[in-house]
């Protein structure tokens, strides 16, 4: 069964097509790597999916519903989370903070002006479980700006997991990180396909990263669908090859 | 944010609360002997609640607002017209002023809150000096330029005693401070709710916040609406002070002075509005006895503030006090 159905979206930009006629299928429970050159549309792609911007054509349905003029928030409602490829937290709270807004929304609390006892323990036990799940527990009470760039990506993805979404969409998990940071994100997002029988879409630049982690690959190149398929069937296919597995070696 | 604070940091704000309080508490004791007058302890309450309606904005949600003097104003004038022909409950007065201002608020926010930064800002401005120029002109009912007359506060009556507010200056005080108190508490609680939570991420991130789920206009629109409520109490009180509600009110240099206030005092700290509100009182009070360019020199400590002490200053107290304890 799908959870993700794109039909044919174009996205322009005035006279700039940034998304060309791609349709995409992601089943559920899928792990789904998206790849592409700079400038292939990716990032568009994402925004198109999770409600930034409407597409100029086309449709996207989500668990069987068409979400194409959706706002974002409602998406979230929905069960779709994101990240972002330069990171978006609340810098001047704590770990725990950032955590925690998106528990309360989830919860259903985030217009009330009043929880009492067992709506806050019922909301610190969720926060304390999401930061378990990513191993922040012991950082629970720092700033944010005081951690280090790969713990400020783990505390966003916390973040988008404070959703409960049944779709993570993850831009870039592994930017700017060296090897032993991307190795712990890699084993992280394997953990949380694996254990919460998360959706996983991801966009990731890191070849290493896309062959270890993706079910299917989809690749893009100038805002066109390239190819799509498993690990294996990308890695020997002549276009991809070309376009973009050719230009970085 | 408890947590990160800990013990320490809330035995410092629970003091800070029992310092602030005292001080308001004792106003008209002290005051007389430094040279000040309750009356002038009661201007800094009712001009500080409506500082602190603006910060609750600007401060806590990160939106700014140029326009509330005229929820002020409408604060005021509702006041004063429920006075003047509807009841004589100087409470019920202030309910009307409060309910006015707060429909008003919720009318035009939802106008403007898909609008951010400048554009807001404008938004609110233009909005502002709209109620300006109706209570400028509709004279049959506002009074015009000579401002609302013919109304005046109520004694309390309680049944068992009444506490005479409009001649008896310290119980007027303690009137307006009970009233300060109850609104002041409302704000603090809603800022330490789920829904104040919300604010603090569309301030601090709104693409964030937008993609945590949180509707950004709908919480904009509700914590405007908010602020207009609150603001309106301090119009309300401010007409029931003067016994006279103003045209002057409504303008938008009067939500100019408020957003000084604010920032002067600090808009990143809960009680930085009423801190600026205090030294802007008692400087005009001090200042417009000297010369009639008080204006300058306050707009010269503004300057000074803003320069030297960005974070207003409270602000600066408190960031100081965070490292040395640190």
């Amino acid at each position: 069964m799908s959870i993700l159905e794109i039909r044919n979206v174009t996205k322009r930009f005035g006279s700039l097509v940034a998304v060309r006629d791609v349709s995409l299928t992601v089943a559920q429970g899928e792990l789904r790597a998206i790849i592409g050159p700079n400038g292939a549309g990716k990032t568009t792609f994402f925004n198109l999916i999770s409600g930034f911007f409407p597409p100029t054509m086309g449709a996207i349905f989500f668990g069987g519903r068409d979400i194409t003029r959706l706002p974002a928030h409602q998406r979230v409602a929905l069960g779709m989370a994101r990240t972002f490829q330069i990171t978006e937290i609340f810098p001047e709270l704590t770990v725990f903070e950032n955590v925690r807004i998106g528990v309360e929304v989830t919860a259903g609390y985030g217009m009330r002006p009043y929880i009492g006892q067992v709506g806050t323990a019922k909301v610190r036990g969720r926060v304390e479980d999401t930061l378990k799940l990513v191993g922040l527990e012991a950082k629970a009470d720092r700033l944010v700006s005081e951690l280090a760039h790969g713990d400020q990506r783990v505390v966003e993805i916390a973040m988008a997991l404070s959703l409960e979404p049944r779709l993570l969409l993850l831009d870039e998990p592994t930017a700017g990180m060296g090897d032993q940071e991307t190795h712990q994100i890699t084993q992280l997002v394997r953990r949380l396909h694996r254990d919460k029988n998360c959706t996983i879409v991801l966009i990731e630049h890191d070849m290493r990263v896309v062959f270890h982690l993706a079910d299917r690959i989809t690749v893009l190149d100038q805002g066109m669908l390239l190819a799509e398929g498993d690990p294996r069937q990308i890695a020997a296919n002549d276009a991809v090859q070309a376009a973009y597995l050719g230009k970085t070696a | 944010m408890s947590g990160r604070k800990g013990l320490r940091g809330d035995v410092r704000a629970l003091l800070t609360l029992v310092v602030i309080w005292t001080v308001l508490l004792l106003a008209p004791y002290w005051m007389p002997p430094l040279g000040g007058y309750t009356a002038l302890g009661t201007r800094v309450l009712v001009l500080a609640l409506a500082a602190m309606s603006v910060n609750f904005l600007l401060g806590f949600t990160g939106v700014l607002s140029f326009g509330h003097a005229a929820y002020f104003g409408l604060g005021a004038y509702g006041a004063g017209l429920a006075l003047k022909f509807v009841t004589l409950s100087t409470s019920l007065s202030i309910l009307a002023g409060m309910v006015l201002a707060g429909i008003a608020g919720a009318l035009l926010g939802a106008l403007i809150v898909r609008r951010r930064g400048v554009y807001f800002a404008m938004g609110t401005i233009a909005f502002g000096q709209v109620f300006y120029y109706i209570a400028f002109q509709w004279s049959s009912l506002t009074g015009g330029d000579d401002g609302l007359r013919g109304f005046s506060r109520q004694p309390l009556d309680f049944g068992l005693f009444t506490i005479d507010i409009l001649s008896d200056a310290n119980a007027f005080y303690y009137f307006v401070l009970f009233f300060f108190a109850l609104v002041v508490g409302v704000m603090a609680l809603i800022l330490r709710s789920p829904f104040g939570r919300t604010m603090l991420a569309i301030r601090e991130n709104e693409r964030r916040a937008r993609f945590l789920g949180i509707a950004v206009e709908r919480h904009i629109w509700i914590a405007f609406t908010l602020s207009c409520f609150f603001i309106g109490a301090a119009g309300a009180l401010y007409a029931l002070t003067n016994n006279f509600a103003d045209p002057r009110g409504l303008h938008y240099s009067q939500s100019g002075d408020f957003v000084m206030m604010a920032v002067m005092g600090g808009m990143r700290t809960f009680w930085g509005p009423l801190l600026g509100a205090a030294v802007f009182v008692v400087l005009q009070d001090y200042l417009s006895s000297v010369t009639v360019n008080w204006m300058s020199f306050v707009g010269l400590l503004f300057v000074l503030v803003v320069l030297f002490f960005p974070r207003g200053l409270l602000g600066f107290v408190r960031h100081r006090g965070k490292h040395e304890h640190s």
